[in-house]
């Protein structure tokens, strides 16, 4: 990493943090409430990998485009996607985002950018790509962030959307946010390249490794692609090294999961960790830290008790939305 | 335009998109040799188009995700793309961002979000292209909610529903046939609305439902039944899905016959949807059992004689028909 690698000031530094911080209190309500069968559906919870789309958000405005995956509710939530449409979304309700008629894995917010979450491996990168081509066409600067795992690297859709980005010169920022598994396959055993970002050399675009969960590192890539693709200079490839600590799937047993690896991870936890360096660098005190945190947390709530009270869809909504005109 | 020229298809679909990309700047053009430095597409329907509009016409490498979700992705920023994908068999590579993506962010985004692109397609038996570039696969589409399917029979309603399907604001597929490209025929140049299909003929003692290349083949058996004293009505589908019932059920219930008519496989084609709801509708008052004629159940043959036995003709129409009104 060069000296003139850009950093995050103090204050960037604690909106950081708020942002993870709100991903992270977010995910153990989920997961408290699923536990309690208070909340039905499939969960991948991003609880690790906090660090890397609140690194990357502070750089965005709200009209820059996002397309995410199934685990993204980080990366939304980073990016501003209002708590009480979505919990109302997870809880299948009426006032959810999409009506109730998306769920946890198709999460949609364009007034924030949001605009595409995807079920299927690797399809949020086709599609960010031609965010990337309309904001070039717009010629307002904005950028496309696709976000993807290190299994999605190895489907056909990586390959297509990257060289396709590199030639047309889009603004895109792809990146991969390598949690070092893929549902129950170890990273090293479905590709030999230890670093996906030599892959962008393919594409005749830079490519960079860091690790997402150090703030400085991530705030600083995420930066120089950014400001790299607002400049008409082309995409960029982000590997992000993180790791997830709930496993794929919500509930799973997780035999496959290397135990050292997964100890040696979570010895490392990214949160306690940018916590204990804002109380150490003077940046916030920890009785600061603690008011955001239980601010944090009353908004959550706020949301909880309104998805819980809300109403469910009427069955016409099967009939609506299909297509613009309503299905007789 | 008001005057009526003589058009082929090709040159309709060429001058719908030269219309539609001079009425709205939004409206793009992508795929494999699109482009005039690639000659324009590989039949030439896309000619002139990238030397009138520059970008907005922009060729692309061999990738058909990335060329549909490029549009996917465009058309959510604010555009409309026509995305070309070159031969309908090529349509099984970006499946995934047709099917679960442009024809679903609508409903899933619970409508904050539409997909208002065109996928041009080509297709069709005739020119010993075998197995893998020939095939109708518009039963595919059709099952799948969210898309809208059209397969123009001549050069009049390919510019007009190509026109209608720039303008639609959900993902549409347009399925253009080879053999039938250089037909020539008047065009009218209007807009052809989607969702109503046409009666292409006239008639009264049984109908036809047929779209693309087999309302010509239609048309065909017409005339020899008429040889016969055998008064024929063909309806033209133009768009498959949302397809027209009153249309449909209103021609069929004229004449108490009917014969549904696809080049594509006969076997779970969108001909037993058709057939199904026609005899739901019209239970007591059909005059005859209705049939479906449609291809073989195997993969399009080269050799001649058996690509030539693969899709129903002129002939296996009107025999289709005498079947009906003698029974
Ligand atoms: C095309 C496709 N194949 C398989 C799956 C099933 N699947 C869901 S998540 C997943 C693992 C993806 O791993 P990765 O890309 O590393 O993302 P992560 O879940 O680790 O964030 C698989 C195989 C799918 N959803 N889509
Ligand atoms: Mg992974």
């Amino acid at each position: 990493m060069t000296s003139n690698h850009p950093k995050p000031d103090a204050a960037t530094l604690l909106e950081i943090y708020k942002r993870a911080t709100l991903i992270k209190q977010n995910d153990e309500r989920i997961i408290k409430m699923m536990k309690a069968g208070k909340l039905v559906m499939p969960y991948y919870s991003p609880r690790g990998q906090e660090i890397i789309p609140s690194a990357i958000s502070v750089s965005l405005d709200d009209d820059d485009y996002i397309c995410t995956i199934y685990r993204g509710i980080h990366d939304m939530l980073a990016k501003g996607f209002p708590l009480g449409e979505m919990w109302a979304e997870l809880a299948g309700k009426v006032s959810g985002t999409c009506k109730g008629k998306g769920g946890p894995m198709h999460l949609t917010c364009p007034s924030k950018g949001m605009m595409v979450t995807t079920g299927i491996v690797g399809s949020s990168m086709p599609i960010a790509t031609g965010l990337g081509w309309a904001a070039k066409l717009d010629g307002k600067g904005r950028v496309s962030v696709a976000n993807f795992g290190d299994g999605a690297a190895n489907i056909g859709a990586f390959h297509e959307s990257l060289n396709l980005a590199a030639l047309w010169k889009l603004p895109v920022i792809f990146v991969c946010q390598n949690n070092q598994y893929a549902e129950h396959t170890r990273f090293a055993d479905s590709t030999l390249v230890d670093k996906l970002s030599t892959r962008a050399a393919g594409y005749g675009m830079p490519g960079v490794t860091v690790d997402g969960n150090d703030p400085d590192a991530m705030f600083g890539a995420a930066k120089i692609a950014i400001d790299r693709a607002r400049a008409g200079e082309g995409p960029t490839l982000i590997e992000a090294v993180t790791f997830r600590f709930n496993g794929h799937l919500l509930g799973e047993a997780g035999h496959y999961m290397d135990k050292e690896l997964y100890a040696a991870c979570q010895a490392k936890d990214p949160m306690p960790k940018l916590r204990a360096r804002l109380i150490a660098e003077g940046i916030a005190s920890e009785a600061d830290l603690a008011a955001t945190e239980a601010g944090i947390d009353a908004e959550i709530e706020k949301a909880v008790d309104a998805a819980m009270a809300a109403p469910f869809p009427d069955i016409v909504e099967l009939k609506r939305d299909v297509f613009a005109e309503e299905i007789a | 335009m008001s005057e009526v020229k003589q058009l082929n298809v090709v040159q309709a679909i060429n001058q719908a998109l030269h219309d539609a990309m001079a009425a709205d700047p939004k409206v793009l053009v992508l795929g494999e040799e699109v482009g005039d430095k690639q000659e324009g597409g590989v039949m030439g329907v896309t000619k002139g188009l990238s030397t009138a509009f520059g970008e907005r016409v922009r060729s692309t490498p061999i990738s058909e995700q990335a060329i549909i979700g490029a549009a996917i992705g465009a058309s959510l920023g604010g555009y409309r793309p026509v995305a070309e994908i070159m031969l309908m068999n090529f349509i099984a590579v970006p499946m995934d961002m047709i099917t679960n993506h442009a024809a679903k962010l609508r409903f899933m985004s619970g409508g904050q979000t539409n997909v208002p692109i065109v996928i041009r397609t080509m297709t069709g038996v005739g020119f010993s292209t075998g197995g893998q570039h020939s095939d109708y696969l518009e039963a595919w589409f059709a099952h799948t909610a969210g898309i809208k399917v059209v397969a123009p029979s001549n050069p009049d309603d390919a510019y007009g529903l190509m026109r209608a399907a720039i303008e639609d604001d959900d993902p549409v597929l347009f399925i253009e046939n080879l053999p039938t490209y250089w037909t020539p025929g008047p065009v009218s140049f209007q807009k052809v609305k989607l969702g109503q299909a046409k009666v292409a003929l006239e008639g009264t003692d049984a109908t036809v439902v047929a779209h693309s290349r087999m309302v010509v083949e239609a048309l065909a058996a017409a005339k020899t039944l008429a040889t016969e004293g055998i008064s024929l009505e063909v309806v033209d589908l133009r768009t498959i899905s949302p397809w027209d019932r009153a249309t449909v059920l209103a021609s069929a219930a004229k004449t108490g016959r009917a014969v549904v008519v696809h080049e594509a496989v006969k076997q779970f084609g969108i001909g037993a949807e058709i057939a199904a709801v026609i005899g739901e509708e019209l239970w007591g008052k059909l005059k005859a059992p209705v049939q479906r004629l449609g291809g073989a159940f195997a993969p399009v043959p080269f050799s001649r004689p058996l690509e030539a036995a693969f899709a129903p003709t002129a002939a296996d129409i009107a025999a289709a028909v005498r079947k009906a009104v003698t029974a």
